[in-house]
């Protein structure tokens, strides 16, 4: 059955009515004018006590009777043949329980330093740590290479000699992958169908009154979650396995380890409550997870492994790096023509080097091309980071788009609303943050400030895809002591659904965030979504708002005969059932709930198709960034960060917020710190520590103000979309052009660090004497 | 690296442990792989008198620790972390491990009235001295103004390494009640965090002291 509703949706309080057709057993989606108690407020963590105590138990914290410790050995080299692996002395260390090979039979062809060999389980973690010591690897030493470009050359050594399938466990927005040729080490390039063709823009470039071709340079970034990658494995009998695991996907990881094992999915249970951060390396089970079941199942005792932080940023992922040359042209008033894109990056031995997201899908231009390519090298493999391919990309795209409008003399805020016309939310995005950045304060010309530290603002915007995924199931389970119990299999990695899952049932039932009972993090719960591509909250929250709904109509159905009415008449707020039109008439959620036949019920909300498209598709974000450069020193010191950002109907602007500050943080240490340094002789990471792998900490922090628009759609009941991408994607291309802004020299190569300032204003001194 | 952290922890030099004791625990980890030179350094320690006498190592012994007011037995080896003894022998799981190696201030926790860093203290280091943890915040069932007003701003996203930003800043709050936002910033100097929650901490430290 259908009903008809009316709702009011647009931007903020620019709305527009429309009609909608919903299923009967479903609300009433919110729309722009939803008042709501919990909602889009700023709700505080429901487990903040948990993380403020020490009570909250990470995969890293979980110690069962029995455990074991568990421990790889790595290979040494980043490439060799091993023909024998002497386990002997090892064997018989004090509380060895378990060796296992990773490969069973031997040769094993290793390619990258830090490659998994073995794993033990000891007694203590000591002893495993000994043991890993004691095994003898015969190691058939090969040539290797680790720089990219010297891994295209004709005569490199070969990182693969079969092709590479890609595997994914993300979502690659606008990617369709066909087959994709590989020649040596190079993989590519990727043309995307939908794109042009070169022809087309190339004419249209020829076209243009101005262009702007430039070549960018991007590191490699590791994704250094506080928790390294860890399980604790525990078979409870045979053929039942548990499996504790520090991972964004909880059924992700049940399949993987159900295929593993050729189990039933139903044997096996996936387990994680807290989890302290994945920012996508964790998507999947990592090597980690089969290694630790396996010791598990031959010691017969669980076994725990967690990496430490070296191999943490040797083995289980990197943003890749990237070379992009960009070509881009506009008319004289400022249309742009075309963009074409030549990229290629490498991943290691991993694919997934792409950056054309941003050019492809922030401004409308004429024609557009784009070719990608991986370069395989001898280095661990690359895996979603945060918006994969974008930050990089936007780095490159938001800095071209600078120059251009500098060329034309149109100021750079007024170009990006010149190229966004087609898209309502930026367009109103890049007008607040003219109005309410410092932008207007800015100096339009490069360089102005006198004395040695120099001021700029720069300015870039963001694009991310709204996914949710579908087939969820949320439960509500109503005792009848008043008691609300809400679960669903989906893990918390931080950004808090917890909380809305909380806030978004409490709204439905007229209860506070703090009277439901969250249970998730389990792949025993009903099936959720892995937490990547910013889909959790979009996918999970209208299934929490339905089978919340649900269970309330079941509360209306028991309280209607006590007060004398029908259904439909009631109203469920502030821990009451009354009467719409007579609140006085009123019973207490919990003496409704005493009437509940037998001990509880349950509802459940299903995750369906959204009711319509929204017409918008993308996500957004502009962030207006202040900079101090030290022109003596080169020191980048980002004072000031404006963001404006868009998800849907934000489920709690508290920790939306707090998902912001974290994408423009991390952001900022991709644009100025971190670079993953492989030294090109021995093919070993020299910087595998938070020493000298340098990441953003407390003094490194500007002030940010983010706006979190409103947009309403009414596609769902809802309406939230993800933000913990877009949030990153913008940073380190408005960094540097506030760069530019100060010191009138671009930046073209991450990170930006205070030699590479220091290059740069150099070679222009150069250039001007 | 040289955290300042770090350096109070050397310079807390704790009394009845000796230096000879210390190195013994730390060189039993190699003697595995049976490095001649270290064997050898071993050696010449054997031969060095102990300055009171008291040899520790290479066998666990029987330590007490003063954690959160309570006296706890725990056996450790001499080379076992402040750190790993809290969190794998007893059980105080609060205090994280990020690094361990001084870096990045996850296993914060406070001894004799100044932030060290658990993972870079062994355990018998710490014998003798009042060691505070992210557990011993909470009195009698409540919560601290701090933990509170942690929750309240935010202070948190994966939560993994927010008792050591607690640690640092109850320390902070101890010798300075009302920080002002850069002061807050500087006391978690030696605290990372990859979810980049650093400004919702700071409002929730200067909070706190108001
Ligand atoms: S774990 Fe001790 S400082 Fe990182
Ligand atoms: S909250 Fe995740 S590391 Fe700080």
């Amino acid at each position: 059955m259908a009903k008809q509703v009316k709702l009011n949706v647009g931007i903020e309080d620019n709305l527009e009515e429309i009609t909608l057709e919903i299923p009967e057993s479903t609300p009433r989606p919110w729309d722009g004018q939803a008042d709501l108690k919990y909602v889009s407020k700023r709700v505080p963590r429901v487990d903040g006590e948990a993380k403020t105590t020490g009570r909250a138990k990470y995969t890293f914290d979980i110690q069962l009777p029995g455990m074991l410790y568990g421990k790889f050995l790595r290979s040494q080299y980043p490439a060799a043949v091993i023909r024998k692996i002497d386990t002997s002395k090892a064997e018989n260390y004090p509380g060895v329980k378990a060796i296992i090979p990773v490969q069973e039979k031997l040769p094993m062809i290793v390619r990258f330093a830090g490659q998994e060999i073995l794993a033990v389980a000891a007694e203590t973690r000591h002893q495993a740590e000994e043991a890993v010591k004691l095994i003898d690897v015969t190691y058939d030493v090969r040539k290797f290479v680790v720089n990219k470009e010297a891994a295209m050359e004709k005569s490199a050594p070969i990182v693969f000699d079969t092709n590479v399938e890609e595997k994914s466990a993300e979502n690659k927005p606008g990617e369709e992958s066909g087959s994709i040729e590989q020649k040596s080490n190079i993989r590519g390039p990727r043309v995307t169908p939908r794109d042009g063709t070169p022809d087309k823009v190339d004419a249209a470039l020829a076209g243009s009154d101005a262009t702007v071709e430039a070549t960018f340079r991007t590191q490699v970034q590791t994704h250094s979650p506080m928790e390294t990658h860890g399980v604790v494995a525990h078979w409870t009998a045979e053929d039942k396995l548990k499996c504790y695991a520090s991972t964004q996907g909880v059924f992700h990881v049940r399949d993987e380890l159900a295929n593993t094992f050729s189990l039933p999915k139903s044997n096996v249970q996936v387990i994680t409550k807290f989890m302290g951060g994945g920012f996508g390396a964790k998507l999947s089970m990592s090597i980690a997870g089969f290694m630790a079941a396996k010791l598990a199942r031959k010691a017969n005792r669980p076994v725990r492994l967690m990496l430490d932080r070296k191999e943490e940023h040797l083995c289980v992922g990197n943003r890749p790096d990237s070379v992009q040359t960009l070509r881009i042209g506009a008319k004289k008033d400022g249309k742009l023509t075309g963009i074409k894109l030549i990229s290629y990056g490498t991943a290691g031995v991993g694919t997934g080097a792409g950056t054309s997201g941003p050019a492809r899908n922030i401004y409308q231009y004429d024609e557009f091309y784009a070719e990608e390519s991986d370069i395989f090298t001898n280095a661990g493999p690359g895996a979603a980071f945060r918006a994969p391919g974008h930050p990089q990309g936007a780095f490159a795209l938001e800095q071209a788009i600078d120059e251009l409008a500098h060329k034309l003399n149109i100021d750079p805020l007024e170009f990006r609303l010149l190229n966004t016309k087609h898209n309502d939310v930026r367009q109103v995005q890049l007008k607040i943050a003219a109005e309410k950045s410092n932008w207007k304060k800015r100096n339009p010309r490069p360089g102005a400030d006198s004395g040695p530290i120099k001021r700029g603002i720069g300015i870039a915007n963001s694009v991310w895809y709204y996914f949710y995924g579908q087939n969820f199931q949320v439960s509500t389970r109503v005792f009848s002591d008043g008691s609300v119990q809400v679960t669903n299999g989906v893990q918390d990695i931080g950004t808090g659904i917890t909380t809305v899952i909380a806030s978004v049932a409490a709204e439905e039932l007229g209860l506070k965030p703090s009277d439901i009972v969250v249970s998730i993090g389990d792949s025993e719960y009903g099936f959720g979504p892995s937490s990547g591509g910013s889909v959790t909250t979009g996918g999970i929250s209208p299934a929490v708002r339905d089978s919340a709904y649900l269970a309330k109509m079941r509360m209306f159905e028991i309280a209607a005969p006590l007060l004398e009415t029908t259904p439909e008449n009631l109203v469920a707020a502030d821990g009451k059932i009354f009467l719409k039109t007579d609140p006085a008439k009123n019973l207490s959620w919990n003496d409704v709930a005493k009437k509940i036949p037998g001990d509880n019920f349950i509802t459940i909300g299903e995750r369906k198709q959204d009711y319509f498209q929204p017409k918008i598709r993308t996500i957004h974000g502009v962030h207006v960034i202040e900079v101090a450069v030290d022109t003596e020193t080169g020191v980048v010191k980002p004072e000031r960060v404006f963001a404006v950002h868009d998800c849907g109907r934000s489920m709690n602007l508290l920790t939306t917020e707090s998902q912001i500050n974290g994408g423009i943080i991390q952001g900022l240490s991709y644009a100025l710190y971190e670079d993953r340094l492989l030294d090109r002789n021995t093919g070993i990471m020299v910087n595998p520590n938070f020493e000298y792998y340098k990441i953003a900490g407390s003094m490194d922090i500007p002030e940010i103000k983010s706006v979190i628009l409103n947009v309403s759609y009414g596609h769902n009941s809802t309406g939230a979309i993800g933000i913990g991408e877009p949030a990153t994607v913008a940073t380190a291309g408005a960094l540097a052009n506030a760069i530019y802004n100060a010191i009138g020299v671009r930046l073209r190569e991450l990170p930006m660090t205070p030699d590479k300032v220091l290059r740069a204003l150099e070679m222009r001194k150069g250039a001007e004497s | 690296m040289d955290h300042p952290k770090n350096k109070k922890t050397n310079e807390t030099n704790p009394k009845g442990i000796s230096r000879r004791g210390f190195l013994k625990g730390l060189g039993v980890t190699s003697i595995g792989v049976a490095a001649a030179p270290k064997s050898e350094l071993l050696a010449k320690l054997e031969k060095t008198p102990s300055p009171n006498g008291k040899l520790l190592g290479k066998d666990a012994v029987i330590i007490t620790l003063e954690v959160n007011g309570k006296s706890l037995q725990v056996e450790v080896e001499p080379r076992f972390t402040l750190a790993e003894v809290l969190r794998d022998h007893l059980n105080l799981t609060g205090t994280k491990i990020g690094c361990e190696r001084g870096a990045c201030g996850a296993c914060t926790v406070i001894m004799n009235g100044v932030t060290v860093n658990s993972c870079m203290t062994l355990a018998v280091d710490a014998i003798g001295q009042k060691i505070e943890t992210i557990e011993g915040l909470e009195k009698d069932g409540h919560l601290s103004k701090l933990q509170e007003s942690f929750i309240e701003h935010d202070g948190m996203q994966c939560g993994f390494c927010t008792p050591g930003m607690i640690m640092s800043a109850k320390d902070l709050l101890d010798k300075n009640p009302h920080p002002t936002r850069e002061e807050a910033q500087e006391a978690t100097a030696g605290n990372l965090c990859r979810c980049g929650t650093y400004p919702k901490v700071f409002e929730a430290i200067v909070a706190a002291g108001k």
